[in-house]
């Protein structure tokens, strides 16, 4: 029953969105009285779709087995947090969860959006309609989450073990709803190229979204990158598979996005590049996700492969990022351009930070369908892997933060003032860092070596912003600024220290013999039987010293009955500066086990520069909104 | 901006759809040819595995008799399950190198002591460098070598008693 309920909410939701859009083109009457009912229509549509998304979570929770979708994706047996979180970690399930995203992030424009015009936000939340029908369209016609299945078996088939883990309840969600508040981005742009109308309101209006989702993107990957490192057993962080990429990218172009759209609030300039922009941020979204859901590309994500799901999606892909591109094409004469400004300046910072950061999404985005474009040209197999896209996008990504340590620092429009001695922490500290690494690590490679000398210098440099003004009175945005570029040269020192100095070690081992990785002896104690809620696992004792005390570590080879499946639980002893890792594998015929150790010192920075760069963006959010909040109630003020 | 410039959005997606529906229509294959088959086996040199045996050398492959390179190594698993059958390759007059890769003398030579020795030469390769010349992304992988030095068959992963009958093929093709 509840299946058929939320089936019905999906149907209505969808009718709605297509009423949205015919009255936001105009079906509807007057002025006024059509932009209430569209706001009523928006809200109706996105409580009907959370209804919908709330009602697959029940059948989840209730294990009801004659829902295909909880048959083929889950297990009575397993504990309740991985039956909530398996609602989503499907295909079916987490195109629900898009269009939910989708549906609210529209009512909540809808509802909220007080700074533009009637007309443009007329258009916005037609182009809103117009996707949230097609990805219903491709919900219902092709992804059937509630689909029943007669009989009903017994007991589902349950979730890919590589799935039950904290982290999937977090980082799926949180991608999903970075992708979807990047629509809202779009249908704006989408709705003032409509109109004619790009300038400053549409940026304050796009900036808040924009924001949002950058930082839920940047925490989703964060938390994914994690992911990988501790539940794939490889002691990497980032392996530029193709789906970790179709993340990436919308990152990238939402990266360059939030610096443009602040340049057309504050003055008014780089108009057409900052539309241009937020349409590839989701277009790069959309691509991404029909990416991971067709299979088109090899990946270790290997999601179920349909080419009718694949085309379907291809479809409205083509259809709204070509529509939204000819529209740009034909409309974006007339837009005006803003003030000028000249080259040394803090638009011209923001130029070179969005050309960079422009050129980073291309060379992943070739990189990633390079392998497709050769075999189609050629009929040649190949893969593009790391070496390409380090060499290529690592110096690119090291020149940005380059530019970090002074564009933040410029004025706008012109700036005349000596650079020179705004410039010289950063540099000296990058030096010192240079010179230090050649007399103590002449061995490391040069990109590294950069690495540390560049993130060295971005550390003082991120915050020289604050310096000189009262602390009190800058703006939040300001302080999330600093701390926001702060965690980037964090996460730089955490990536550059990785690959300078990580020691593996490869050892078979009997119990008793001791492995020497780094600084660390590791001494291998015992392996023994455990048993959790829904696995069994053999279970490794290590124990770990450098000089004084003793870490015990307990990697795991863990075993799913259901499906069956052998997981590695890497066990992870994190200190103050690095973590030591370590997998178990197989035995041997000679009672000797397979060890993989690895010292990454402070590999942690990585994820630590990920949460600061997160946590910057929020601070300013926080600051934009309340500001705004304040302006308008002054506003108001002083109109009455 | 010039009008060209305003189409050129466009026209990467047109190229990314059009590639992407081309890939949609046919399917990808699930066996990837090697890259490395037709091609010379690139030039390394490796010191010996264990004292007293001969190491590995690339110009030794070119010598014109067919070899067989088996990349292996003590703490792999699989190798032990595929060690009896390079001892039916041997018996049966496959000529066997092999590239010990990130492993240690006294590992080695316990592991050939427990599981037979079918190699005339074994080449140490402490850093994977040449393992990763050769184009192998982990242990075991074979590959045949015909008498010119050119790679004739690469075998990902253990051989298992059904592939004997395809590299045996192999083998003869390439003498």
């Amino acid at each position: 029953m509840i299946a058929e309920a939320g089936l019905a909410a999906l149907w209505l939701a969808a009718a709605l969105s297509a009423l949205q859009l015919a009255l936001s083109f105009g079906l509807g009457g007057e002025q006024g009285r059509e932009m209430r009912a569209v706001r009523a229509v928006a809200l109706a549509q996105g409580l009907l779709t959370l209804f919908a998304f709330g009602a697959l979570i029940a059948v989840f929770l209730n294990s009801d087995m004659s829902v295909l979708l909880v048959a083929e994706n889950s297990h009575s047996q397993k504990p309740w947090i991985y039956k909530f979180a398996g609602a989503w970690g499907n295909h079916e399930g987490s195109m629900l969860l898009w269009v939910a995203v989708l549906a609210l992030a529209g009512a909540v424009v809808a509802l909220f959006e007080r700074r533009l015009d009637e007309r443009t936000l007329g258009a916005t939340l037609g182009a809103q309609a117009a996707l949230a029908l097609g990805f219903f369209a491709f919900l219902l016609f092709a992804s059937n989450p509630f689909e029943r299945l007669n009989p009903a078996p017994l007991d589902g088939r349950g979730l890919n073990p590589l799935l039950q883990d904290p982290g999937l309840a977090f980082h799926p969600p949180t991608l999903y709803l970075g992708y979807v508040g990047l629509s809202v981005a779009f249908s704006l742009a989408v709705g003032g190229l409509i109109q004619g109308n790009v300038g400053p309101a549409l940026a304050r209006a796009m900036r808040p979204w924009v924001l949002a989702a950058w930082i839920l993107l940047t925490l989703g990957i964060t938390a994914g990158s994690y992911w990988a490192y501790y539940e794939l057993g490889w002691g990497g962080w980032w392996f530029w598979d193709p789906v970790e990429n179709a993340s990436l990218m919308p990152w990238l172009a939402a990266t360059a996005l939030l610096h443009s759209v602040n340049v057309l609030a504050a003055r008014g300039g780089l108009r057409a590049w900052t539309m241009m922009l937020a349409l590839v941020a989701f277009s790069m979204s959309m691509a991404g996700t029909f990416l991971v859901r067709s299979g088109i590309l090899t990946s270790v994500h290997a999601f179920a492969v349909d080419p009718t799901r694949g085309t379907f999606i291809l479809a409205l892909l083509a259809l709204y990022i070509g529509g939204a591109l000819t529209l740009f094409a034909f409309r974006i004469a007339d837009v005006k351009e803003g003030a000028p400004f000249e080259l040394v300046s803090r638009e011209g910072g923001l130029v070179a930070n969005n050309l960079l950061l422009s050129v980073i999404l291309g060379i992943v985005f070739l990189g990633t369908l390079y392998p497709l474009i050769a075999e189609a040209l050629s009929g040649e197999k190949l893969s593009v892997g790391p070496p390409y896209f380090d060499s290529v996008a690592g110096p690119m990504a090291l020149v940005l933060a380059s530019l970090m340590m002074i564009a933040p620092q410029l004025r706008w429009r012109r700036d005349a003032a000596p650079i020179l001695p705004r410039l010289a922490p950063g540099v000296l500290v990058a030096l010192a860092v240079l010179v230090g690494t050649f007399i103590l690590t002449p061995g490391i490679g040069l990109l590294p070596r950069l690495g540390l000398a560049i993130g060295g210098g971005l550390l003082p440099a991120s915050l020289q912003p604050l310096i000189g003004r009262s602390l009190r009175r800058t703006p939040l945005a300001t302080w999330g600024m600093a701390i926001a570029h702060f965690g980037v040269a964090t996460a730089i020192l955490g990536m550059a220290s990785d690959s300078a100095f990580t020691r593996e070690q490869l050892a078979a081992a009997r119990p008793g013999e001791t492995v020497e990785v780094g600084p660390w002896l590791v001494e291998f104690r015992s392996v023994s039987p455990v048993a959790g809620p829904n696995w069994t696992a053999l279970e490794g004792e290590l124990r770990a010293s450098k000089g004084s005390g003793v870490t015990v570590l307990k990697p795991q080879s863990r075993f799913f009955p259901s499906p069956p499946t052998t997981t590695n639980e890497a066990a992870i002893d994190t200190s103050w500066n690095g973590q030591l890792y370590a997998v178990l594998g197989e035995q041997d015929g000679q009672g000797r086990w397979q060890l993989r150790l690895w010292w990454k010192p402070f590999v942690t920075l990585i994820w630590l520069g990920g949460i600061l760069i997160g946590l910057g963006g929020a601070l300013a959010l926080v600051g934009r909104m309340a500001r705004e909040r304040r302006q308008r109630i002054r506003g108001e003020e002083a109109f009455a | 901006m010039s009008p060209w410039l305003r189409f050129l959005p466009l026209l990467v997606l047109v190229a990314f759809v059009g590639a992407v529906a081309w890939r949609l229509g046919k399917p990808a294959e699930e066996q990837i040819p090697s890259q490395l088959v037709g091609r010379q086996v690139p030039a390394f040199t490796l010191a010996p595995a264990l004292p007293g045996r001969p190491g590995l050398a690339s110009t030794w492959l070119a010598g014109g008799k067919p070899r067989m390179i088996n990349v292996f190594a003590s703490w792999c698993v699989p190798c032990i399950a595929e060690a009896p059958l390079l001892m039916e390759l041997k018996r049966r007059g496959v000529v066997i190198d092999a590239v010990a890769v990130r492993d240690r003398p006294e590992d080695v030579a316990e592991f050939l002591a427990n599981h037979g020795d079918p190699f005339e030469r074994i080449g140490s390769d402490p850093e994977s460098r040449v393992q990763l010349a050769l184009g192998s992304s982990g242990v075991p992988e074979s590959f045949i070598v015909d008498g010119q030095g050119v790679i004739r068959y690469q075998h990902m992963g253990p051989i298992e008693p059904n592939d004997l009958p395809r590299i045996l093929r192999e083998w003869e093709a390439a003498r």
